[in-house]
């Protein structure tokens, strides 16, 4: 790989031998994918995924140590995933000491991100992309993040450029300033290899048509015909929190990291077919389709019984969203002759996208407290880590939770029936 | 009887090794996130997605597979079974290796004493040949033999 001047004198060590070494790092993972250069990040925050202290994790807090030692530090703030519990979170005695036990690091973790210079104490969401947040990178922007579904979204939403980088070697990219240039980052890598055309009468649940698409097209690039039916031809809050659920789905099943939708993405707007690869594939997907894709869920409860507990903002919910489901549960409940819900439900959000739900929204805010929805910004992954709380039934209408954990799948609108003490058909 | 291939290395290192194999993709985070810890001493694979690992042993083995898939903590959690002696010798691809797995690897090989040993490209044929169980040996020229129970 070429390197330029500033690049050759960090690798002769003039910046410290860590930094030599972070630049070796990234220098060895690009020449993997034919990356001839390294590119300056111009995105004007970073994201990193590691926001749980996790017990499994210290050899990632022993690393951060001898980088932060050896002055090796990021050269812009950064947002991070979310933290793995928060104390407004209905759990019992065992379950907290547990929880205190395979977190135990999330102290020194906070500590090292302050050092290596975070946002803020609120920077710990998966959607830091969300105004209330800030950290929104521009169209063309070339990035170093991690969290797969950040990625997909900053990629394909948002037309940013970025690579579907690890933990770690996204925060040595954010120390270095610079990432190897390759796939995502590229033209030719942004190109489509699969057509998907959605033939559904009614707009799939973006959850489920990411699951469908995350199945189908594992890492490659899909260009999505038939969406812009039901979410229009402008990219309004609707149709971003849908992209947002659709593409963390297919980034969990698979590893997609960019889509285009037809007639609604920023390059499928600009560059429409041109985008697809010559020879790509072609998948529909009907009703059928998304019926099978969620009848191979497995369920791996491990007692039967009815459900304990639902989660709902996995990735983390926007304003729009945490509004939008106060009203699809405040309907149940009345609909169902209820005034609270019949198992203990957590809605996640971004600290920041919380606080301002609270400030500006106190009625609605009010009204789910009152129903006995409890609004955290915790990561639901990291929380079904727990050995105690994993064997709780959980359900969820997160593809993503779903699959990391052993929480079982419902649609959105069972999950709202059975939450408000309907029965399902 | 062994069979031989021939891939590209990643990372290289001479390896022997029992084989361990999935058809599907290899979700790493849902594999290994509590392998190392107390809670999963013994490095046990628990992602109930993947019906061919589930419950088996990833230390020391040679994985063979088509892809990673899945969260990007997937290079950090690699690198962290590596660490903790619970990850696997070797990371042998039927196709080219995707940026997490190589991400965990490259950070083995730079930031730990355990690299882990990665050779991709290795053909479908690779995949269709080796069974759980098998020996595997890896040179660092990146052959790779198959050597059946």
């Amino acid at each position: 790989m070429l390197l330029n001047e500033e690049l050759q004198a960090i690798q002769r060590g003039e910046q410290g031998d860590e930094m030599a070494r972070v630049l070796n790092t990234l220098v060895m993972y690009g020449e993997a994918f034919g990356a001839e250069r390294m590119v300056k990040i111009t995105g004007k925050m970073g994201h990193v995924v590691i926001g749980t202290g996790s017990l499994t994790w210290k050899p990632v807090f022993d690393l951060m140590d001898r980088l932060i030692k050896g002055g090796a530090l990021p050269k812009q703030s950064f947002t991070t995933d979310p933290r793995g519990i928060e104390d407004n979170v209905p759990v019992g005695f065992a379950e907290r000491m547990m929880f205190k036990l395979i977190f135990s690091n999330q102290k020194r973790m906070e500590k090292e991100w302050k050092k290596m210079g975070i946002k803020d104490d609120n920077a710990y969401t998966c959607t830091a992309y969300m105004d209330e947040v800030g950290n929104i990178p521009q169209r063309g922007d070339i990035l170093g993040w991690a969290e797969s579904s950040a990625v997909s979204y900053a990629n394909s939403v948002l037309g940013a450029r970025c690579n579907r980088n690890s933990g770690i070697l996204e925060l040595m990219s954010n120390i270095l300033g610079y990432v190897p240039e390759f796939g995502l980052l590229t033209d030719e890598g942004r190109k489509a290899d699969w057509v998907i055309e959605i033939k559904c009468e009614k707009l799939p649940e973006p959850q489920l048509l990411g699951s469908a698409i995350g199945f189908k097209c594992i890492e490659d690039v899909p260009y999505i015909k038939g969406l812009d039916r039901f979410l229009g031809t402008e990219l309004d809050q609707n149709a971003r929190d849908y992209l947002k659920d659709m593409g963390a789905a297919s980034a969990s099943n698979g590893s997609v990291g960019l889509y285009h939708v037809e007639n609604l993405t920023p390059e499928a707007k600009d560059l429409g077919e041109s985008l697809i690869k010559d020879g790509a594939g072609h998948f529909v997907i009907d009703e059928a389709e998304i019926a099978r894709v969620k009848a191979s869920y497995p369920v791996a409860w491990t007692s039967e019984g009815d459900p304990q507990m639902a989660f709902a903002g996995c990735p983390h919910f926007s304003l729009n969203q945490l509004i939008d489901w106060t009203g699809r549960l405040e309907r149940g409940l009345e609909k169902n002759g209820r005034d609270t819900l019949t198992i203990p439900t957590i809605f996640c959000a971004a600290p920041d996208v919380r606080d301002r739900f609270e400030k500006e929204y106190p009625e609605e805010a009010g009204k789910l407290r009152k129903m006995g929805v409890t609004v955290s910004g915790l990561c639901p992954l990291s929380y079904t880590s727990n050995p105690l709380t994993d064997k709780v039934r959980i359900i969820t209408s997160s593809n993503k939770l779903r699959y990391y954990s052993k929480a079982r799948f419902y649609s959105e609108a069972e999950l709202v029936e059975i939450v408000t003490g309907g029965k399902l058909s | 009887m062994t069979k031989t291939f021939n891939g590209r290395v990643v990372v290289p290192g001479r390896i022997d090794a029992e084989a361990l194999v999935t058809h599907g993709g290899f979700n790493t985070l849902a594999s290994l996130k509590t392998a190392g810890s107390f809670l999963n001493k013994k490095g046990e694979i628990q992602d109930h997605n993947n019906a061919e690992l589930y419950g088996k042993l990833m230390p020391g083995k040679a994985l063979c597979l088509p892809e990673t898939i899945g969260s990007t903590t997937g290079g950090m959690v690699l690198y962290c079974a590596a660490c903790m002696g619970v990850g696997p010798s070797c990371m042998l691809f039927s196709k080219k290796a995707d940026t997490l797995a190589v991400a965990g690897a490259v950070l083995t090989y730079n930031w730990s004493d355990h690299p882990i040993v990665l050779v991709d490209d290795l053909g479908e044929e690779f995949l269709e040949t080796v069974k759980e169980g098998d020996r595997i040996r890896v040179y660092e020229d990146g052959k790779v033999e198959v050597e059946g129970k």
